[in-house]
């Protein structure tokens, strides 16, 4: 048997596009100082926005309750990092634990105790004319839902607002040293906040996304450690848009491994390719770690002195 | 237009149970350079800090070139023509200067525009900055014109420089006020806000002195000498130097911690001594002076058996005592009590188990004799005062004695009673016939009591003279 | 405190309102199902809190050291497969030999797996929370793993492994009842951790490096790395022991789910403790009852048990805001 390289890739992009939004989030979140493990919960959050949304108004009110339940994560973890001044890992954690929680409760309660498969529209592919018959890549990148090109657009833009505008500057001073941002009449508060929520919505995107353009319908903690992985992403992209989108069709990739050497008839253990990634994660912060270009202040609370 | 740049009516400041500022004035004179003096923590930085918004007063009015103003953030004060120099620099390392001048800014963000005009007005001020420049990779002196150029680069009018000088070597101090007299004499205004008074009496035309967080003098500064002004800041009625503790006469002892052809990096890997040989004997003091960068702070970590040598043989005995600057992060833990503090400093090489009753009644011993006050040994250290606290490490790294001493800054940020008590065990600890070395930001505070002087200047030790033009020229590198 | 009560009471009830259950009924369910009986407390609730004090230790003590692991459940994870894996293998022999065997090698397996993370930490500076978080996904795959490869049972039906022996069994404490020697064990940790913490001098060392890094080097002459080195390994101990005595004393084999989350509960559980070892004891058994009664809600009232996950993370949302108002009480 052979293997289609072009479908290889196209399933590589497919799967990278929510990883990508969500490490998108992220990056903002990180590049203002803090890790926010809530990020899986907002995604979680996103797919069972999407569900509701999609099942009342169609893909598009699916795709806004996305982003509207992914901000209510975020807000929660503003709220007790920021506000409360609450370690932001545990706080990160226990968001997860209660989207998981809500989302799964509120799931059997609203669609039934069995929680029998409820399927929702999709988005299908769209080809862009011209550009979807290149070959090998074409199909790859230009046969795809609109929300992958989305994510380039938003990629771009996400590299131009942080290095061309004077809102990144204050981002990327957030993170390296909330006090200088302090000093220069800025509020580390509002800007850690405002990454927060902006994270949050990317967060609950990337779960829309695997609901309306993927699966088609929802299952309990379906995002399934993805929001994570857009963690590990971030640091192997290192703290940049162009070095997070490789890394988000790196991850991509690897998970769509297992069905090449399916494909090929070789007896390889498919579970122990769903452990490929958060291994290859490992050892590339085993890696890079020493001279990773993270923020100064990252996981940094704010010093009294600099709120 | 009112003749009054900046003026602070009436503030009041609490933090907790503490009265920082009560019923603080302070009118600055548009085109003057006004001195504002006081002792570390007469409320000097608070009230700054005040009058640029970074923090609210809890009574008082504030008005800007005449206009009552109600700040709620610095960007209000910037907004209104002040810009502020901050004694630690409020810079960030990992970006340049051009980027960091432009923080703070709205809309678009075009670097190349942004570091033309800061090139620009970096000629026409005369303040010499590389905008391309990262920060972390310019001295302090630069980095200091980086801030005065931001504050500039936002049209400030009244500068608030706070201790601008404590970083600085005397040459640069010397440039820096030169610069501000230029300053003030094209209309601009400053506030400086200092600790030595030679420098203000020189180069101010207003003075005003803080003390206990209350204005107790305010003229012109050709109006009132050093002497009027020692008695404003220290209260006390006759004039009184700095510290009346003095060395004691005692005879150099045997060999007790050598040195030899040591080099060593600091924690980015930069070589920040280089073929350094000291040699310290019992009963004698050795005062260490140096500039911040010039490689002072990791020769005492050498001394004191807390950094590890790259080149070169390092002899200190196992008895050490290590009073460290910042005693809140590296010498105690404020959430433990002072016992678990006292428990702390042999916490590496304890075994088996901890005998807190045996403990409780040593820490007792240390309060004793150390003049610590505390309600008892189980009280938690951030319930001290800095006072207290820092008796307290002193007390507990000299009450076994150790035959080497080793202490940085030590009298930093204490009134003048706590000042007088740790430099006096630190005589006595030497007649008891341990070796010392004393670093001090402030060379004044060495001199009285130093038996030899060294002066570290940029990774190298000079032994010089106990006197202060020869200590003042081997810090900036002068032969 | 009290409003944090409120709180949690409010959202269960808003839940279930919405959910559009039978709120008496699943209340009473929930009450039934940790204390309604001799059975709910033997069978259900402390069964439900052995796991969770073993992990809660876990977590507690390598908090105490400032080492943020969440890898408590991929700790516990490891030393369950192990336990398994070293038990399918030596049930053969006298239980008073197979059983501390098995008990051991599940301690080791967990201390392994956490040291992993701790040898990425001391060598290559990596953040123990990516690397712990990450290692729960590699657990759970290699779990998925050997249940369908090496130690699937030999029908090749059932993605499982086949049952212990006896031999290997944790013996139960009153008969007729699920309640195992692994609680007792669990006990005697806690009691043994907080006597470590308090009254030894590598105890003290733990305290210190957790509460001030910088002091505990500079003033104390502290190996800071080797401390947190060392209690990376004793937490991932103690959860993985908390995955051998799940598997020895309950499941009796390994298979997918056999921890619903511990491991994230853990943190719950040492956190509303305080971090304190005997107060885990306390918070163990509070989460234990919550738990077998969430399990009853769902059996008798059709409520989901996910619904234990809300109230555990709204403890925790809980526990930050109230040490945030003390922390100002004690500021003014």
């Amino acid at each position: 048997m052979s293997i289609d390289a072009a479908e290889f890739l196209q399933a590589s992009v497919r799967t990278a596009t929510p990883l990508a939004l969500a490490a998108y989030g992220e990056l903002v979140v990180e590049r203002a100082g803090v890790i926010n493990l809530g990020l899986e919960g907002a995604m979680i959050a996103g797919s069972f926005g999407a569900l509701v949304g999609a099942g009342v108004g169609g893909v598009g009110a699916g795709f806004a309750v996305a982003v509207g339940a992914g901000c209510a994560t975020a807000a929660v973890m503003a709220l007790v990092v920021l506000w409360l001044r609450a370690d932001a890992v545990i706080a990160g954690t226990a968001v997860t634990l209660l989207s998981l929680g809500l989302t799964g409760t509120l799931y059997r309660a609203l669609y039934g105790v069995q929680g029998a498969a409820l399927s929702v529209p999709t988005i299908a592919p769209v080809a862009v004319p011209g550009l979807s018959l290149l070959p090998l890549v074409g199909r790859a990148f230009f046969e795809q839902p609109a929300v992958t090109y989305a994510l380039y657009i938003l990629g771009a833009l996400l590299w131009w607002w942080i290095s061309r505008t004077h809102a990144g500057l204050a981002l990327r001073a957030t993170g390296e040293r909330p006090a200088a941002a302090l000093a220069a009449g800025l509020s580390p508060v509002r800007v850690r906040a405002w990454a927060l929520v902006f994270g949050g919505a990317m967060g609950g995107l990337a779960g829309g996304v695997l609901v309306l353009a993927q699966v088609g319908t929802f299952a309990e903690g379906m995002s399934a450690g993805r929001g994570f992985i857009a963690i590990a992403i971030v640091v192997l992209g290192r703290w940049t848009p162009v070095g997070v989108t490789g890394a988000a069709l790196l991850f991509g990739a690897a998970s769509q491994v297992q069905y090449v050497f399916q494909s090929l008839g070789w007896p390889v253990p498919y579970q122990l390719f769903l452990a490929l990634p958060y291994v290859l994660t490992l050892l590339v912060l085993a890696g890079t770690q020493r001279r990773a270009a993270a923020p100064a202040a990252l996981g940094a609370p704010l010093a009294e002195e600099a709120r | 237009m009112s003749d009054s740049a900046l003026t602070l009516h009436a503030i009041d400041k609490r933090f907790g149970a503490v009265q920082a500022l009560s019923s603080a004035s302070l009118e600055v004179r548009r085109g003057t350079l006004h001195a504002v003096l006081g002792e570390n923590g007469a409320g000097k930085s608070t009230l700054m800090r005040i009058a640029f918004g970074m923090m609210r007063a809890n009574g008082g009015t504030i008005a800007i070139g005449g206009a009552p103003t109600a700040l709620t953030s610095s960007a209000d004060a910037i907004a209104r023509g002040l810009g502020m120099v901050h004694q630690h620099f409020t810079l960030v390392p990992a970006m340049t200067a051009a980027e960091n001048i432009a923080l703070g800014g709205h809309g678009l963000l075009n670097i190349r525009h942004v570091a033309a005009r800061v090139q620009q007005l970096s000629e026409h001020t005369g303040l010499a900055v590389d905008p391309h420049a990262r920060v972390d990779t310019l001295g302090v002196g630069a980095q200091q014109r980086v801030e005065i150029l931001k504050a500039l680069y936002s049209d400030a009018h009244t500068l608030i420089l706070d201790e601008p000088t404590a970083v600085l070597t005397p040459r640069e101090s010397d440039e820096l006020f030169a610069w501000l007299r230029r300053f003030v004499a094209s209309g601009g205004t400053a506030v400086l806000v200092t600790h030595k008074l030679q420098e203000a009496v020189a180069a101010a035309d207003d003075v005003t002195v803080l003390r206990r967080g209350r204005c107790v003098h305010t003229s012109r500064a050709a109006d009132v000498g050093i002497a009027v002004l020692v008695r404003a800041v220290t209260g006390d009625d006759a004039s009184a130097p700095a510290s009346a503790v003095t060395r004691a006469a005692g005879a150099r002892g045997a060999l007790v911690a050598r040195l030899h052809g040591v080099s060593a990096r600091d924690a980015r890997g930069v070589e920040r001594i280089r073929d350094a040989s000291v040699e310290c004997f019992a009963g004698e003091i050795i005062g260490l002076a140096g500039v911040e960068g010039s490689g002072v702070h990791e020769l005492l970590r050498l001394l004191a058996g807390r950094l590890t040598p790259s080149a070169g043989t390092v002899n200190v005995p196992t008895a050490i005592g290590f009073v460290p600057e910042d005693r809140l992060r590296d010498a105690v833990i404020e959430e433990f009590t002072l016992t678990e503090n006292v428990a702390l400093r042999d916490a590496a090489g304890r075994t088996g188990r901890m005998h807190w009753s045996v403990l409780d009644v040593q820490t007792a011993g240390i309060m004793q004799r150390h003049d610590v006050r505390a309600p008892s040994p189980v009280a938690r250290v951030g319930e001290l005062s800095g006072g207290n606290q820092q008796k307290f490490v002193v007390g507990r790294e000299l009450d076994k004695h150790p035959s080497l001493v080793v202490a940085e800054n030590p009298v930093r940020g204490l009134d003048i009673r706590a000042t007088e008590h740790v430099l006096r065990e630190l005589v006595a600890s030497a007649g008891a016939g341990a070796a010392v070395v004393v670093y001090s930001a402030d060379i004044d505070e060495l001199l009285p009591i130093a038996h030899r002087m060294l002066v570290v200047f940029a990774g190298r030790v000079h032994e010089v003279r106990v006197d202060r033009a020869a200590v003042a020229s081997a810090l900036v590198g002068a032969p | 405190m009290a409003a944090t009560v409120a709180v949690i009471v409010a959202a269960v009830l808003g839940i279930l309102a919405v959910g559009g259950y039978d709120t008496p009924r699943a209340l009473a369910a929930l009450w039934n199902g940790a204390f309604g009986s001799t059975y709910a407390v033997l069978s259900a609730t402390l069964v439900r809190a052995t796991p969770l004090l073993f992990v809660g230790l876990s977590v507690g003590l390598a908090f105490r050291a400032g080492v943020l692991n969440i890898g408590a459940e991929g700790q516990l994870l490891a030393g369950a497969a192990t336990a398994v894996a070293v038990g399918l293998w030596v049930g053969g022999l006298p239980p008073l030999v197979a059983l501390p065997m098995v008990l051991g090698a599940g301690a080791i397996a967990g201390a392994i797996w956490a040291g992993i993370a701790g040898f990425l930490k001391v060598r290559f500076g990596v953040l123990e929370v990516i690397s712990t978080l990450m290692l729960n996904f590699v657990a759970t795959s290699v779990v998925s793993w050997l249940i369908r490869g090496p130690l699937q049972e030999p029908t090749r039906i059932y993605p499982q492994t086949l049952e212990l022996a006896p031999s290997v069994h944790m013996p139960t404490l009153i008969a007729g009842h699920r309640l195992h020697l692994g609680f007792p064990l669990a006990i005697v940790l806690a009691v043994t951790v907080w006597w470590f913490l308090t009254h030894t001098a590598a105890g003290f060392r733990v305290r210190v490096v957790g509460a001030s890094v910088r002091a505990a080097s500079s003033a104390g002459g502290v190996n800071t790395a080797r401390t947190a080195a060392l209690v990376f390994l004793a937490s991932g101990a103690l959860a993985g022991l908390g995955g051998a005595s799940e598997a020895t004393g309950v499941t009796f084999a390994l298979y997918e789910g056999i921890s619903p989350g511990y491991g994230y509960s853990a943190i719950a559980v040492a956190l509303l403790a305080r971090l304190h070892p005997l107060a885990i004891i306390l918070t163990a058994l509070l989460f234990g009852a919550l738990e077998a009664g969430a399990a009853a809600m769902q059996r008798d009232a059709n409520v989901p048990s996910v619904l234990a996950a809300v109230v555990e993370a709204l403890i925790v949302l809980g526990v930050l805001a109230f040490n945030h108002a003390r922390t100002r009480g004690q500021r003014a």
